[in-house]
């Protein structure tokens, strides 16, 4: 990680996230910048959703599927105004399929400053079988 | 007597693509749409790193932007007259050496931004807080500055 050192962050926009379904709040969805590293023992999967606390964040996970929902509440008080807007506060949602590797019972959610960690361990390597052919 | 409107592209014999000013009309809403409805970024916002959102009520301004994973320690913040410097660097952790990476979208690097206030503040009243990787420095506007009701005699 060593490139990363000298380099100048460059402004981004925020990903809007193609919405799932139809929301029932108004307001925009975006889709957190992610990083997904492998190592023997566990997949990790890193989120950076900036303002949702931990009691927001819905981690789901149905037929294979994970799904990430972190709600954001405005920072901004009710009697601030406007002096200069450049990024939208929204909600991140973003959907991942998981291959049958992950122990989908041993999932670690880990959220700290914004940023999620999310640790999938691997299924320990099926011993393998072997069948035994009978002759007759 | 019946009028029809006839585009003068439309085909005066067949029926080419009869469509065609439909699509049009379509591509103007939404460039319409683009121009009412899709807000800040793009034309007000300065495109350097960290973005930016100022908002202000009777007494202070606030400057919020949005740094996921750092803490407060990171950052160096300074004040003068009316402007504010903001500078850091966002270091992404060193994960396993042997991990192979799937998706690396996070990104990491120096930053530095000034931004300059519409009014002078009160520079030693300036707080700053990191929360859920979000930045909130609120800074006090300078007595002067403020809105101050006159009596009328």
């Amino acid at each position: 990680m060593t490139e990363t050192e000298s380099k100048a962050l460059q402004a981004k926009d925020k990903t809007e996230a193609g919405a799932p379904a139809e929301q029932t709040r108004p307001g925009p969805v975006f889709a957190p910048a992610v990083d997904i590293f492998e190592t023997d023992k566990e997949i990790t999967l890193l989120a950076d959703m900036p303002g949702v606390k931990s009691g927001d964040l819905i981690i789901d996970l149905h037929e294979n599927v994970l799904t990430l929902d972190g709600g954001v509440i405005s920072p901004e008080g009710a009697d601030e105004a406007d002096v200069l807007r450049e990024y939208r506060t929204g909600k991140y949602y973003r959907q991942f399929t998981l291959s049958e590797i992950v122990d989908q019972a041993k999932i670690k959610a880990e959220l700290q400053d914004g940023v999620l960690r999310l640790k999938l361990p691997k299924v320990k390597a099926a011993a393998p079988r072997r069948i035994t052919v009978q002759s007759r | 007597m019946l009028l029809l409107r006839r585009p003068y592209h439309w085909p005066t014999s067949g029926w080419g693509y009869p469509f065609e000013e439909l699509e049009r009309v379509k591509r103007q809403m939404d460039l319409m749409n683009t121009a009412l409805f899709r807000a800040p970024s793009g034309e007000t916002a300065a495109g350097v790193f960290p973005m930016m959102n100022v908002t202000e009520d009777r007494d202070s301004y606030y400057v919020r932007a949005e740094l996921p994973g750092m803490k407060a320690d990171d950052l160096a913040i300074s004040v003068t007259g009316n402007s504010i410097s903001i500078s850091g660097e966002r270091k992404l952790a060193v994960e396993d050496a042997k991990a192979q990476y799937h998706r690396r979208e996070r990104e990491g690097g120096t930053f530095n931004r000034i931004v300059s206030l519409p009014t002078q503040i009160d520079t030693g009243k300036v707080e700053a807080h990191c929360t859920d990787g979000v930045l909130t420095v609120a800074l006090p506007k300078a007595e002067a500055a403020k809105p101050r009701r006159i009596a009328v005699k």
